[in-house]
């Protein structure tokens, strides 16, 4: 039988369709891997309801179960707990940032997003934070677009959710 | 609570934010501006999004086992049971706003309430769609105040919208038989008991915008019957289109 150590290793070959420098185990998107006389049952999670990569990961996760010759494998979808970027490793964080993505701050109850109230996020290009917010909505459902006043460079930061 | 009721029920959330989703994906190309066009076409992909969900829950509890592309897609007019406001041409950007401001502030109250379900699956979802909702409420409200409290020309536009949809806003509070009895098992959520947090809410907004609240009456109701809007015809032939000529057609 398989090691569910195995199984995540292997699923860490997958990358998100929508940001390729992560992967979808980094991403907190697979929630569980079961391993039972049945097979291999791995459980994913949206990161946001509409998320239009989830069929990708979904198939992305089917070749290369297949690929390493898993043979019985399901996978399934749930929406609780509700994704929160949080579950994003530190390691994603960094990541993101070498890659010009402001990561998303930890502490996801966002609670002054509805007072108005907005967090410095730090420019992943010079560290200033005296950058503001372009529009709540960027690239993708997850970022929002910023401008740093410092650098100038305009970049996308992931949201909290 | 039977499982038709249940079915009912899901088949109403998910009408909802089916066809708020895709009144707002008409902005799509279409944006005042590119953030704002990215920014409704991100928010109509989180209401297509959480429809999806609900049609597939509603897919397992329909005695006929329909999918969720058929529930979706394939219904006739009458078998629609979304709120008239949300079926309602864009018009400006000020009416586009306006109910976005009307409904999310009313669907963020809604969810918060759902989340309490004692079904899993409908409090996984209001926790889930919670966190989307937060940020179309704050969308709305930015805007509604850019606009009030703007030119002349943007606040006479946003006022306007705010009159003009006001007789649809009673249908968000309304409730019938099936609701209550479904409100009352602990189940779906007492619409009618958001009203005064809503008003309030709203109250706030209208006066930092320098906006003056509608007092007409709230008098169109009937989607929740499948009574629709001269509307609701033409959403439906662009939304199904595809599907009523190349019946089960795949992405």
């Amino acid at each position: 039988m398989v090691s569910s150590d195995h199984i995540w290793s292997i699923l860490a070959e997958v990358s998100d369709p929508e940001i390729p420098v992560l992967n979808v185990v980094e991403m907190g998107i697979v929630r569980e891997v079961l391993i039972s006389d049945a097979g291999v049952e791995v459980t994913i999670t949206p990161t946001y309801s509409g998320c239009p990569a989830m069929k990708t990961i979904e198939t992305d996760i089917a070749e290369v179960l297949e690929e390493y010759g898993i043979p019985n494998y399901t996978i399934s979808t749930v929406l609780s707990p509700a994704w929160t970027t949080d579950w994003m490793t530190d390691e994603a964080r960094e990541k993101l940032r070498m890659e010009g993505i402001a990561p998303p701050q930890k502490g996801s109850a966002d609670k002054g997003l509805l007072m108005g109230r907005l967090r410095d996020v730090k420019c992943p290009r010079c560290g200033s934070t005296e950058t503001r917010m372009i529009s709540q909505f960027g690239s993708t459902a997850c970022k929002s677009l910023y401008q740093c006043a410092s650098c100038a460079e305009p970049f996308d930061y992931f949201k909290c959710i | 609570m039977t499982q038709l009721q249940q079915f009912n029920y899901t088949i109403r959330l998910a009408d909802d934010a089916l066809i708020l989703g895709q009144r707002l994906s008409e902005w799509c190309g279409h944006g005042p501006i590119l953030e704002e066009d990215i920014a409704l076409s991100n928010i109509a992909l989180d209401y297509v999004g959480q429809a999806t969900n609900l049609y597939k829950h509603a897919s397992q509890l329909d005695t006929q086992k329909r999918d969720e592309d058929v529930l979706a897609l394939t219904r006739m007019e009458q078998e629609y049971n979304n709120m008239l406001m949300l079926e309602l041409p864009n018009g400006d950007y000020a009416a586009t706003i306006m109910r976005q401001y009307y409904y999310s502030s009313f669907y963020l109250l809604f969810l918060d309430k759902l989340k309490t379900s004692n079904d899993s699956f409908l409090s996984g979802f209001a926790e889930k769609s919670i966190k989307e909702l937060r940020y179309h409420v704050q969308h709305a409200s930015d805007w509604v105040k850019r606009m009030g409290d703007g030119t002349e020309e943007s606040h006479n536009r946003i006022q306007e919208a705010a009159n003009q949809l006001w007789p649809y806003v009673g249908e968000m509070f309304g409730m019938d038989a099936l609701e209550s009895e479904l409100a009352n098992a602990g189940y779906a959520v007492d619409r009618a008991l958001l009203v005064d947090e809503w008003k309030k809410q709203c109250t706030v907004l209208f006066d930092e915008a320098t906006l003056t609240m509608p007092t007409e009456a709230w008098h169109h109701k009937g989607g929740r019957e499948g009574r629709h809007t001269e509307h609701m015809g033409f959403l439906l032939a662009e939304m199904q289109f595809m599907q009523r000529a190349y019946p089960g057609a795949k992405w």
